[in-house]
């Protein structure tokens, strides 16, 4: 595999100096390592999308169908039409350049079109030249230039080498947002049959058996059995958790991740003890058994039909309100695209923390509360018995998610869970979180081993920033609130600065959270002994970290 | 090299204006035909833009989040940078659009030694803060042309610019400012790597426009060589304004060439970049409150997709479900 051959010292080899010859002369060259192949044909004919084909970007001819240029031009104009955001982002840009140096991708690969004006001139030098009377005259005077098959392998290249993490746009004058941008050139390039198969394949396991792995109910059911018996284990209490259960109050809907990856799967742990230890009256679901919408990264349409399974299921069980586990993109659809998309949730009731009575006000519409502002508010209501040394062994830091940063505001709740749960916690450098988080460098569907070197690249800034507290403060955990991240922040880790692991917020609460009747030899979710309690288990702890 | 048509096209115009004013003299194509027209296209024009920015529709809440939410009630929220209400909103948009908040958050990252490090990088927000603000006060103290008597607040907008008390004409701080700043502008435009890589001749052709509408501007006033009568210029400019155009004789072809730049500009405005001006008031991503959980956004164009029922999704997997004990809707 490529990050066996890669070496952290070839990619800082970098040099962020654009070359002499104009970007419109330059063509993408796909190198391995740096792009994602191309959607399986099956799974894209599952969803109904159009040109399902066998094809792969390195190949030469793309099998592009006869009119595709006229349909990509149509399908520019009806988005034109749809999307105010777009139709002023392709107008108003000055090319100030703020932008350039703040996506990841740029600071890591050094490829000139990674500046996301670029990124978006790559659209609007398609827009001038096709929808602007001062294209159509000047031509390349007005930066326009002619869609041909080569421009849109470039698209192909550049926006599927976006992350639609939106750090760009907090920086932008006008606010122009290249996720935005990045997903209607997305929408674009699937009107003729150009999707990865890290999206496509995802989205019609969703579609089919309810999260993006592709597990069946039984196999869910297992999932949630094997993490009841292994809870038993480590605390000695046998906890009840249910699955579509009608009549619950609560319906908990988490990333698929939680159940069946690591390290999502110690705050999955987390989250079933701590609901165990306060009573919450709930049900897990197979049929919506993923929150992650990998639509957000293939098209409004496909976003909507994946996320219409969270309210119908919701309907259908008879629930009061929806609680949302730890995820990044998941939490972007529930938070700005839910509502409007499959609501109104009138069938719900405003969400109440039955063990509060907390009214969650900020989401008295959507009824779906966050499961960091439900913890936050058991812990400032005294309700948990938590007991921080039990998380001695980790020195934290946090790294925000992009969506739940920039396109929620959830900052100070996840914070103040762990500050709450632990004793050693310690910000990265004020550049590289909060609003100005770096992202991880593998999300909105390029987490795929054939992306390998790409993603290292653009981790970069995040796993510097890593790197600085780990030198600085000795931590060695990174804890973070969105399913990608832990797939992909572990690899990154383990390339840039491999001292350190990854791990849930949620992980914390249920190693910190002291139990009803729990074992007096409980270890942490890990299996791993508190440290100063049991030092004779020290040799499981190795035994984990090999994993 | 970039920019260099830019600076041919502007020579082109410099010329044209030279030749109409000076050499063929045709004083009311060049002081009342051409303002009149140039004008017209750019309040057409941008109505046009904005009207048709504002007919396609805003279909999702998408703000880009610089700070806290409002959730809990003890949590501390940021309704600059998160709004959640309207007033949030409103402030938002005059930090962004009087003082270019986003633009202050600028930094300038370096890799050393395979470190990456940031630093604040405050010139580009200078810079452009400067050149926009300059640029706004002169443009209200030309408004000593154009109204009779002159509007009220024009005499002290002159004299907290003349504060410096220089020269005689008293030197205006702003033009000074606008002139330097607009040379930042290019000289960051060409001097830096990737500003340069990524600039149109679009992105050249108006900072050349605009320096040069300046300079005129300066020479007219400063430079007894350039002198031009003021009082001709008033009569011809109120002469504009109230639709009873006059050309007076004797009006120095330097102020021909300086109205026609700027009809120029005002002609060219509509289609350019340069409707960011009006741009940044409709962007969604800051005119919007965040809180799209407790208030149901709509949107007009929504329609019914193919979803994947559970009763689907039952039937394909049902005799699964019954063996592990699942509950069902059909037994």
């Amino acid at each position: 595999m490529a990050e066996d051959k890669l070496k952290p010292q070839e990619l800082l080899d970098l040099n962020h100096k654009p070359p002499a010859k104009n970007w419109m002369d330059t063509l993408p060259v796909f190198r391995r390592g740096t792009f994602n192949y191309a959607a399986v044909e099956k799974n894209a004919a599952y969803l109904g999308l159009p040109y399902p084909r066998k094809w792969q970007p390195m190949d030469e001819d793309w099998q592009l169908p006869e009119n595709w240029k006229e349909i990509i031009l149509n399908g520019f104009k009806e988005r034109l039409d749809k999307y105010r955001s777009l139709r002023i982002f392709m107008d108003i840009c000055v090319r100030c350049g703020a932008c350039a140096d703040k996506c990841h991708y740029f600071l890591g690969s050094g490829d000139p079109k990674n500046m996301p004006v670029l990124r978006a001139e790559l659209l609007r030098s398609v827009y001038r030249n096709d929808f602007t009377t001062a294209g159509k005259i000047m031509g390349r005077f007005a930066g326009a230039r002619e869609l041909t098959v080569d421009v849109l392998k470039e698209w192909f290249y550049y926006f599927f080498q976006c992350t639609e993490c939106r750090r760009c746009s907090i920086f932008c004058p006008y606010g122009i947002d290249t996720a935005e941008i990045t997903m209607m050139a997305r929408e674009l390039l699937n009107l003729v049959g150009l999707n990865i198969d890290w999206i496509v394949t995802p989205a019609a396991n969703c579609f089919r058996t309810g999260n993006h792995l592709g597990i069946q109910p039984h196999g869910f059911q297992d999932s949630v059995d094997f993490a009841v018996d292994d809870l038993a284990d480590i605390t000695g209490i046998k906890i009840d958790a249910p699955v579509n259960r009608k009549g619950a109050e609560i319906l908990f809907v988490v990333p698929s991740a939680d159940y069946f990856a690591d390290p999502h799967y110690y705050g999955f742990l987390g989250y079933m003890a701590l609901f165990h230890e306060i009573g919450l009256d709930y049900t897990f679901s197979s049929y919506a058994s993923e929150g992650g919408n990998f639509g957000l990264f293939h098209s409004t349409e496909t976003m909507k039909r994946l996320n219409a399974k969270i309210y119908a299921e919701a309907k259908r069980l008879g629930v009061k309100w929806i609680l949302g586990g730890e995820c990044g993109h998941m939490w972007r659809v529930l938070h700005q695209y839910m509502d409007t998309m499959n609501g109104p949730a009138d069938f719900l009731e405003e969400p109440v923390s039955p063990i509060t009575g907390t009214k969650f006000d900020n989401t008295k519409s959507t009824k779906m509360v966050h499961i960091c502002e439900f913890t936050a508010d058991l812990i400032k209501n005294g309700k948990l018995n938590l007991d921080k040394s039990r998380n001695d062994q980790w020195r934290v830091t946090f790294h925000d998610s992009c969506n739940p940063a920039r396109a929620m505001g959830l900052i100070e709740e996840p914070r103040y869970v762990i500050r709450n749960t632990c004793n050693n916690f310690f910000e990265m450098p004020e550049n590289t979180i909060r609003e100005q988080t770096f992202c991880c460098g593998s999300g909105a569907g390029l987490g795929t081993d054939e992306n390998f070197e790409m993603r290292m690249r653009g981790g970069l800034p995040r796993a510097n920033a890593v790197k600085y507290v780990h030198e600085k403060h000795d931590v060695n955990l990174l804890t973070c609130i969105c399913a990608i991240d832990k797939a992909t922040l572990t690899p990154l880790m383990e390339f840039w600065v491999p001292e350190v692991s990854v791990g849930a917020v949620h992980e914390l609460v249920g190693n910190a959270l002291i139990m009803k009747g729990e074992k007096p030899d409980r270890t942490d979710l890990r299996g791993q002994a508190f440290v100063g309690r049991k030092p004779q288990k020290q040799e499981k702890v190795e035994e984990v970290k090999n994993v | 090299m970039r920019g260099l048509y830019s600076l041919f096209l502007l020579l082109f115009l410099i010329c044209l204006a030279f030749i109409g004013a000076y050499v063929l003299e045709f004083h009311l194509l060049m002081g009342v035909i051409i303002p009149y027209f140039a004008f017209a296209v750019f309040a057409v024009g941008i109505i046009y833009r904005v009207i048709k920015w504002a007919r396609s529709p805003v279909p999702f809440r998408i703000p880009t989040t610089c700070g806290q939410q409002k959730s809990l009630s003890w949590i501390k929220t940021d309704n600059l940078e998160s709004p959640y209400n309207i007033f949030g909103v409103i402030g938002r948009m005059l930090l962004e659009i009087l003082v270019f908040r986003s633009l202050f958050r600028n930094t300038k990252s370096e890799l050393k030694d395979g470190k990456l490090v940031y630093g604040q990088n405050i010139w580009l927000w200078l810079s452009g803060l400067a050149f926009h603000w300059t640029f706004l006060i002169i443009v209200l103290r030309h408004l000593r042309f154009f109204t009779e008597p002159v509007i009220f607040f024009v005499p002290y907008i002159q004299n907290l610019d003349g504060l410096l008390e220089i020269g005689l004409p008293v030197l205006y701080i702003t033009d000074v400012i606008f002139l330097v700043a607009i040379g930042y502008l290019f000289l960051r435009r060409v001097a830096i790597a990737q500003v340069r890589y990524i600039s149109l001749e679009s992105d050249y052709f108006p900072l050349f426009l605009i320096f040069t509408i300046g300079l005129t501007g300066v020479l007219m006033r400063y430079f007894t060589a350039f002198k031009v009568n003021i009082i001709d210029i008033k009569t011809l400019a109120m002469g504009l304004v109230n639709f009873n155009p006059v050309v007076p004789a004797g009006i120095g072809w330097l102020f021909y060439l300086h109205l026609f730049l700027v009809s120029t500009l005002l002609f060219y405005f509509p289609m350019s970049k340069l409707m960011h001006m009006g741009g940044v008031f409709l962007s969604p991503t800051r005119n919007l409150v965040n809180n799209s959980r407790a208030r149901r956004h709509i949107n007009p164009w929504d329609y019914p997709v193919k979803v994947h029922t559970y009763q689907e999704y039952e039937d394909e997997f049902r005799e699964l479900m019954r063996e592990a004990g699942m509950p069902l809707e059909k037994e």
